[in-house]
């Protein structure tokens, strides 16, 4: 493994191609963890922001007028504003105004650190495009289906659980997919609230090192790989859930 | 899956026709190109009060700015500054965004690697932090797993992570750096000395304090694009003008920095060139 690491340090020497991150153990651990930082943060967005959309698409289609407009409210809210300014937003303006918790290093800190800022604020943003994709799954879904379940007495939660919502799903995986390629794309954003993913760390050791093309163009890379594998099992598990009718063939 | 593998091959393919691209193509000289323009683009500083800051109506002022403005005037021509910060400033300068780089930048060998840094140095400054008084730190091994403010793409950001153990929180600017500090997000603000001394004048910081020995004291270089050899020339005559005519020792007394240790010797050893002694 020293041999391979060392291998770099050679080319690095020998050709200018500078990629500290695998011969320097200070530098490997701290990409490391970014990119698992980032794999976290992503998995961590994806199901709150899936949720989100569900519960949202279900409240909207409720009987009760006031649930509807929070509901629109919410949506125009993250829709219309940059995910960037969110971030800000959440973690500077509303983040100062929690109550203090006392640290352990006998400090007092705001409640909700950035990596729970960035969680929620990302998880809303694209929860918000969520609730729009999930509605317009659920409107493709046949009134009479509808009508036929709540004749055999099922309840509207019933109805949404167990009939329209798997109908549903299978209209809407391609654009959720879109949707979720970009939420771990956008997660990049967080190095602007100094969690520390992967572009943030590029960033500190292209900075250290004044390699920024390779770093770049490793970025680039590690995120074609990240997403290629959420495209691939999105698009396995699209396949897996086809029924005739609904879903791509 | 050989879909996502020729995607990837696609993607390689981008990458390199990107970085073909990007290589140096023969220029004119850098002093014909800015005077034919008629202005020189100084990247400099928007948030490093006193050296580069933006005043009430929003223009850029400070030591650094007023420096590139003397060079403007010798070259007859106007001067533009563009706003930097310490992750770009390097590559502006590269791709030609910018002409010439007063930016607080520290002189490192890798960054001569990258551009043209000019000697004599202007200007020096060593590392500190910033910190509320009732943590009372004495030395640079208290802040071990303390989270630690800082701003991204400053090279002390390694050291104090890596040889003090500070877990590193790096900001953008600094305005996000004094609000995360000032929040509690954070135990201290590792920063240039000169920057933090002048923070530390105005009252809101009255309950902070800059506690430990400054370490890395490092000089400070004015950079301009590789192979500008003729323009290399005629900013290292500007900075030798300035240490001898003591110009360095005013602009700071002018804004309200003590007069720095480097800055008195550079006067010292360059003086003989305007008096003779």
């Amino acid at each position: 493994m020293e041999a391979f690491f060392e291998w770099f340090r050679w080319l690095y020497d020998e050709t200018g191609i500078n990629l500290t991150f695998v011969y320097d153990a200070y530098d490997r651990e701290r990409m490391i963890d970014g990119f698992l930082m980032t794999i976290w943060l992503s998995l961590v967005c994806l199901f709150f922001s899936v949720i989100i959309g569900i519960v949202g698409a279900w409240l909207q289609g409720s009987p009760l007028k006031w649930t509807r407009r929070l509901v629109n409210g919410y949506i125009q809210f993250f829709r219309n504003t940059p995910p960037l300014v969110q971030l800000y937003f959440f973690y500077f303006a509303v983040g100062n105004l929690l109550p203090k918790v006392a640290t352990d290093y006998g400090g007092e800190a705001p409640l909700l650190g950035n990596f729970a800022w960035a969680v929620i604020s990302l998880s809303f943003f694209a929860g918000a495009f969520n609730v729009e994709i999930f509605r317009a799954g659920i409107e493709a879904v046949p009134r009479s289906t509808v009508e036929a379940a709540s004749a055999l007495g099922l309840t509207r939660l019933q109805t949404y659980r167990h009939v329209t919502l798997p109908l549903a799903f299978r209209v809407i995986l391609p654009a959720l997919n879109n949707n979720l390629v970009n939420l771990v794309k956008t997660t990049t954003l967080a190095y602007a609230i100094a969690v520390p993913e992967m572009l943030y760390v590029a960033n500190q050791i292209w900075s250290d090192n004044v390699n920024v093309p390779e770093m770049m163009i490793f970025l680039l890379f590690a995120y074609i790989a990240l997403v290629g594998i959420l495209v691939w099992s999105m698009n396995r598990w699209e396949r897996s859930l086809k029924i005739p009718g609904f879903g791509t063939s | 899956m050989t879909r996502i593998l020729n995607a990837s091959a696609a993607a390689l393919l981008l990458a390199l026709s990107f970085a073909l691209v990007a290589a140096p193509v023969a220029r004119a000289d850098i002093i014909d190109v800015v005077k034919k323009r008629g202005v020189l683009k100084v990247g400099v500083k928007a948030d490093y009060k006193p050296y580069g800051f933006r005043d009430p109506s929003g223009k850029i002022v400070g030591i650094e700015p007023e420096l590139a403005k003397e060079v403007a005037d010798k070259l007859g021509v106007k001067v533009e500054f563009i706003p930097v910060v310490s992750s770009n400033r390097m590559q502006f300068l590269q791709q030609g965004k910018i002409d010439l780089m007063i930016a607080t930048m520290t002189d490192r060998p890798d960054r001569r690697k990258v551009v043209w840094i000019v000697t004599p140095n202007y200007y020096s400054s060593g590392t500190n932090i910033l910190a509320p008084k009732k943590f009372g730190f004495k030395k640079w091994e208290d802040l071990r797993g303390k989270p630690v403010c800082g701003i991204q793409g400053a090279f002390y950001n390694k050291k104090t992570g890596k040889e003090f153990g500070a877990k590193i929180v790096a900001f953008k600017g600094t305005a996000e750096v004094y609000n995360a500090l000032k929040a509690g997000r954070c135990v201290a603000f590792v920063y240039d000395d000169s920057a933090l001394v002048a923070q530390l004048q105005s009252p809101e910081w009255k309950d902070y304090e800059m506690p430990l020995p400054t370490i890395d004291d490092a000089p400070w270089g004015i950079a301009v694009r590789h192979g500008e050899k003729r323009f290399h020339h005629f900013m290292a005559d500007m900075i030798r003008g300035w240490h001898a005519s003591g110009r360095i020792l005013e602009l700071e007394k002018k804004w309200g920095v003590a007069n720095t240790p480097f800055a008195k010797a550079m006067h010292a050893e360059w003086r003989y060139f305007e008096t003779g002694k």
